[in-house]
């Protein structure tokens, strides 16, 4: 069974103009929703506290609500979670609140008006926590991206380190900006999805480039679009079965794994679907743009000339 | 061309054989088991102890499947709760307070695979249900104690030394001391220095004023703040013996945080008041007019209370000092006979109250008592032997330098050395954790099963090995984090998912580019080798950018983010390896002997 069998390249490169701009556009939005709607940051980062409670039957919101005003909550955040039974209860972090005894007194309280009800799991973050979580996520997305432009600096040129990084950071900005698009809980889950994005996503360049390099060597005479287009054509079929593999794996995480593992997922499935694009119609396009040539790889062969020996 | 050396074949069976062994413990389950470990340090877990446990758990008729010693303590492992239970029950009764009995849950894997230390995955807070802890130490505080305990300290130096000063006052983390002239400032400096090496002095003079500002040197305040934190871990180690967690972990993180993680705990409440609880410290005279018996009412106006050897001694109720008057204590020796010796370090307050009750009772014993929850236990009772005033005490006597250590210890433990504040807490319900490894297991397995259906389908025999290639690579990275007993949680589940799922890039890569090598019209076993060969390079390549991801994830991330971090570095190596070296192995096997390849199954 095969099913690419492409006889002729596809003229990739003569797309550039509409693919950058595709992208470009995309990036914009992504950009957009981050700086207007902000990303939704989850209680790693914010600090507060989360509590997943259980019912034996359907559970009351509106009394849930009415006991945690009665605690002294009025803003905290009640709903269903994964199921009617299961409730989700977010407060935020509060100064005068003893943040780590607040899960007892609203368990204390939730009891006294249900006693079926079954604590599943406590979330306490303060907010020292979350700021050395931002710095250290932060670092985390410095350091990978400097450490793979090194790398491939000194396996390729560094020509491709940029547009290979350029092309990846594209990547975990629109998965930002669908997280801020639809308000997504961003966790610390979530946050490990687009680092490792980052670094699988970077796979898919270097497919390419390899490949693109090989070009180099063995077809001379050929202009460096052709090169690119043929290189690209060459890998299509492996791209997408490879991603392909992947999401099916990834995929049964979303749908199988629980809420836990679901954003976690969400971010791997937008990067991997947005890694397939951006390898291949964004890094290349850049690569060209920064004017890649086979001088880059073939020094030029010394001239043989005659020599005269004593 | 295809084909391996011998030497090739045996390392890929030995791996693989080791895989298997090493992958082997995670089926057999866990059961219900007690453990107990000894309270003391003194206490050891022994093959008495061993005996001890199996004559109890026999007479009150309860079959235990297992009963054996590992490390620090004895396990019983049962085969249902209800047994586990009634056996902890029993434990409780019989052996009494000095040791720890607790519930667990062993392996169920035969003797010889835990002879070989085959151990099942170590399964994190998220999967097995249980609290997370992370406490941070207010520094500042324990140096304000600090300070504050020096001011007293040079205020009875300069007063012993008869001189002159007009006042020792604190702020912030500079003390002032305040001469009348500058002949009493020079030998007040002279003073301080030879006594508190700990300080930096610096003379400064205001309008006809004569001070002295004493600051504490960098690495006294750095080591002021690690023994706050070492105190606060032991303090904290003994409360959590206290809750009878099993494998409790508790450990310094940074430099002023610490974790405590306790598998198994629902009652977070309880958990919370143990740890935040203080204990306290006081000093007593010992009763020595009367004889103290077990099992008698103690006379009037004393109290009874067991030393750490199991004695009991008749102590007066009036307290002489209190816990909050010991400065330090660490564990030395003694300068002129060299015996193993706790050197205890009083404030102002305390020195003057222990020199006087000191020189009204020379010749006879003091007791030092630990009260944690309302119970007293006495830590030592030395005789005095001479009035003793400075506030620098040292007790002495038939003691090790072990019991020294300890002694100090706890007497250091009478109050933590700083606030502590509970600065994030996980707590999953034993539901939960059971749940997330189903859902873990399930994404897994279907995920696996998919990927190989399609790749068997799309590559036919080649995609078949790819999937054996593939099979390999989970039991090897399975045994692994087995053998490193590295701790398995949710995000690390799905980090095993994520590497399977990346890891068949490898083979897609080998795989087209045979298929591309073929259709260039050259030999099956030229294409075969020039596939394996060219891909080489593009999956090292790709691979190791993975891992500089995985590496990063690794140094920045905590907690559960560390055990994905983890699963992937170890998946890319482990997919390295079965992807390219295994599904070599297995295709040389199947083709490289035929010289006159001609057709080969990859679709």
């Amino acid at each position: 069974m095969e099913f690419f069998r492409i006889k002729h390249d596809i003229p990739f490169m003569s797309y550039g103009r509409y693919t950058t701009a595709i992208s470009l556009v995309t990036f914009l939005f992504a950009i957009f929703f981050l700086s207007t709607k902000g990303l939704n940051f989850g209680v790693d980062f914010t600090g507060g506290t989360v509590m997943e409670v259980h019912y034996a039957q359907s559970a009351d919101l509106a009394k849930v609500r009415a006991q945690l005003a009665e605690t002294g909550l009025p803003d905290a955040l009640v709903q269903n979670f994964g199921s009617s039974y299961d409730v989700l209860i977010q407060v935020p972090f509060k100064q005068n609140f003893a943040g780590a005894k607040l899960s007892e007194q609203v368990m204390a309280g939730l009891r006294k008006q249900d006693a079926s009800v079954e604590m599943r799991r406590v979330e306490f973050v303060g907010p020292q926590v979350g700021k050395d979580l931002i710095d250290n996520g932060e670092l985390a997305l410095l350091l990978v991206s400097l450490g793979i432009v090194g790398y491939l600096w000194l396996r390729f040129e560094w020509k491709f380190g940029l547009s290979a990084i350029i092309a990846n950071l594209h990547d975990v900005v629109i998965i930002l900006g669908f997280f801020a698009f639809f308000q997504w809980e961003f966790s610390l889950s979530v946050l490990a999805a687009v680092l490792a994005v980052l670094g699988y996503s970077v796979n898919e360049s270097v497919v390419v480039f390899d490949r693109i390099r090989e070009n180099f060597r063995t077809m001379r005479k050929a202009e460096v679009s052709v090169i690119i287009d043929n290189a690209i054509t060459r890998t299509m079929s492996r791209t997408i079965i490879t991603h392909g593999c992947t999401q099916m794996m990834v995929g049964a995480m979303l749908f199988l794994g629980g809420e836990t593992l679901h954003y976690f997922a969400m971010a791997l499935t937008i990067g991997i679907l947005f890694s397939i694009y951006s390898s291949v119609l964004v890094a290349s396009p850049l690569l060209m743009l920064f004017g890649v040539s086979r001088e880059d790889f073939i020094k030029p062969e010394k001239t043989e000339t005659e020599e005269v020996l004593p | 061309m295809n084909q391996y050396p011998l030497w090739k074949y045996l390392l890929i069976l030995a791996a693989l054989l080791a895989g298997l062994i090493y992958t082997l413990p995670n089926f057999y389950g866990e059961s219900p088991a007690v453990q107990v470990s000894p309270l003391r340090t003194s206490l050891k877990a022994d093959a008495a102890l061993l005996e001890h446990v199996g004559n109890v758990l026999k007479a009150a008729n309860l079959n235990s499947e297992l009963v054996m010693l590992d490390g620090n303590s004895v396990k019983a492992r049962f085969a249902d709760t209800d047994s586990q239970l009634k056996a902890k029950d029993v434990l409780v009764a019989q052996l009494g307070e000095d040791y720890v009995v607790a519930l667990n849950l062993l392996p169920r894997s035969p003797q010889w695979l835990t002879k070989l230390n085959a151990l099942p995955m170590y399964l994190g807070l998220d999967l097995r249900g249980g609290v997370h802890f992370l406490l941070q130490v207010d520094m500042n505080a324990a140096l304000s104690k600090a300070l504050e305990a020096a001011t007293g300290d040079i205020r009875s130096a300069l007063r012993e030394q008869n001189i002159a000063y007009s006042g020792v006052s604190r702020d912030g983390k500079v003390l002032l001391v305040k001469f009348r002239d500058a002949g009493a400032r020079s030998k007040g400096e002279a003073e301080i220095k030879q006594r508190f090496s700990d300080f930096a002095l610096n003379s400064a003079d205001e309008r006809g004023e004569y001070n002295l500002l004493v600051t504490l040197k960098p690495e006294a305040e750095k080591h002021i703040q690690d023994s706050a934190v070492q105190q606060n871990l032991v303090t904290l180690r003994n409360r959590v013996n206290e809750l009878g967690v099993a494998e409790p972990v508790i450990q310094q993180q940074g430099a002023d945080r610490v974790v405590v993680q306790l598998p198994g705990v629902q009652d977070t409440a309880r958990a919370k008041d143990i740890l935040g609880r203080t204990a306290t410290l006081e000093v007593r005279m010992v009763d020595e007019t009367h004889q103290a018996s077990a099992g008698a009412a103690a006379p009037f106006g004393t109290e009874m209370f067991k030393d750490r050897e199991g004695r009991m001694l008749l102590v007066k109720k009036q307290v002489v000092l209190t816990g909050e008057r010991i400065n330090d204590a660490q564990p030395g020796f003694d300068n002129r006979t060299n015996e193993a010796a706790v050197h205890i370090n009083l404030d102002g307050v305390g020195a003057r109250q222990f020199k006087e009750a000191t020189r009204e009772n020379v010749g006879k014993r003091m007791a030092i008592i630990l009260f944690e929850k309302g119970k007293g236990e006495i830590v030592t009772a030395p005789v005095i032997r001479e009035e003793i005033g400075g506030g620098r005490v040292q007790i002495t006597g038939q003691m090790s330098t072990v019991e020294a250590q300890d002694t100090a210890l706890l007497l250091r433990a009478g109050a933590l050395a700083a606030p502590m504040e509970i600065i994030e807490e996980r707590t999953v319900g034993p539901s939960l954790g059971a749940e997330n490894i189903t859902r873990g297991f399930n994404s897994t397995k279907i995920g696996f099963i998919m990927v190989a259906l399609f790749m068997m389908v799309y590559y036919l025999m080649f995609g078949t090995i790819s999937v054996l290639a593939l099979t390999a690579n989970l039991l090897l990275l399975v045994a692994l984090l087995s053998m490193m007993q590295a701790t398995l949680t949710l995000p690390g589940m799905a980090g095993i998912a994520l590497t399977l799922g990346m890891a068949i890039d490898a083979n897609v890569l080998i795989n087209e580019r045979i298929r591309e090598e073929l259709r260039n019209g050259i030999t099956p076993q030229a294409a075969i080798h020039a596939g394996y060969d060219r891909a080489f390079g593009t999956i090292l390549d790709s691979n190791v950018t993975t891992f500089i991801a995985g590496i990063a994830l690794f140094m920045f991330g905590s907690g559960p983010i560390k055990g994905f971090a983890v699963v992937l570095c170890l998946g890319i190596m482990t997919s390295m390896f079965s992807a390219v070296m295994i599904s070599r192995a297995i295709v040389n096997l199947i083709y490289g002997r035929k010289a006159r390849l001609t057709k080969v199954a990859i679709g």
